[in-house]
């Protein structure tokens, strides 16, 4: 049965927007992405550490400031945090009930991984071009 | 009630743990304790870009007793978390779900865990040797 249209917008546009945003598999998708990224990464990060274990402070500069380490540490902080987030997201999404709290430490998760990401990329800036 | 004949989703206070079920929740357990750890390593790196007081600092603290415990924990929780993914990966690919292989592949990442774990402190010990 076809409702009397009274309303000054035509179908097609009634309907506009109501559906998939085709975004519903972004999160899934990011975070396995991130992950197959990471394999690689970790596996270099844990031996550069372990390579480097007991090190001083000028034989560290030397390590995180060569080109190579630079790159991949930035990589490392990038798609960890990255990762990070979208693992801690779903644990607040699945745990926490409450509303305001779950939107409030949704926010200052992602609020805290970019600022840590950041605060260490700065730091590694400065070891590779600063004095 | 009809909703009382249904079958209800597992009661965790009388469910037996399995390997299927333990290895799920220690995925999440290390991947928030694997986000918990990346404070240490963006100090590490902030450290070391301050200046050679801060970052002696850091290393005593990483090098002390509780220092090296946790870092422990965290060794073992990014391989477990590294290989367990791994196998997160594998079933995104429809690849492992029969009983007898989800069993397996569980055990197998466990020992993997713990013998990657093992490996790499062995050669941390021996690289603290060389210094």
């Amino acid at each position: 049965m076809a409702r009397a249209n009274t309303d000054l917008r035509s179908e097609l546009g009634r309907v506009r927007g109501l559906g998939s945003a085709k975004e519903g598999v972004q999160h899934w998708w990011h975070q396995r992405l991130t992950a197959v990224a990471l394999v690689p990464l970790l596996i270099w990060l844990v031996a550069g550490l372990v390579a480097h274990a007991g090190i001083d402070r000028a034989g560290a500069v030397a390590w995180l400031g060569s080109p190579v380490t630079f790159g991949l540490m930035l990589l490392v902080l990038g798609v960890g945090f990255w990762h990070a987030l979208l693992g801690l997201q779903v644990v607040v999404e699945d745990y926490v009930h409450h509303e305001a709290v779950k939107l409030t430490s949704l926010i200052v998760l992602r609020f805290l991984c970019i600022a840590l990401a950041l605060a260490a990329a700065i730091a590694l800036f400065d070891i590779a071009f600063g004095g | 009630m009809a909703m009382q004949n249904r079958p209800l989703s597992p009661h965790l206070q009388v469910y037996r743990p399995q390997i299927t079920s333990v290895l799920s929740i220690l995925h999440r357990i290390t991947g928030v304790w694997l986000a918990v750890g990346s404070l240490l390593l963006v100090y590490w790196i902030i450290a070391a870009a301050v200046g050679p007081e801060p970052f002696a600092t850091a290393q005593s603290l990483i090098g002390s007793f509780v220092g090296r415990l946790l870092l422990f924990g965290w060794t073992f929780a990014l391989f477990f978390h590294l290989a367990n993914g791994i196998r997160h990966l594998f079933w995104d690919m429809g690849r492992g779900f029969e009983l007898k292989t989800v069993s397996v592949t569980g055990w197998t990442v466990v020992l993997a865990a713990l013998l990657l774990t093992l490996i790499a402190w062995a050669l941390g010990y021996w690289q603290l040797e060389l210094l």
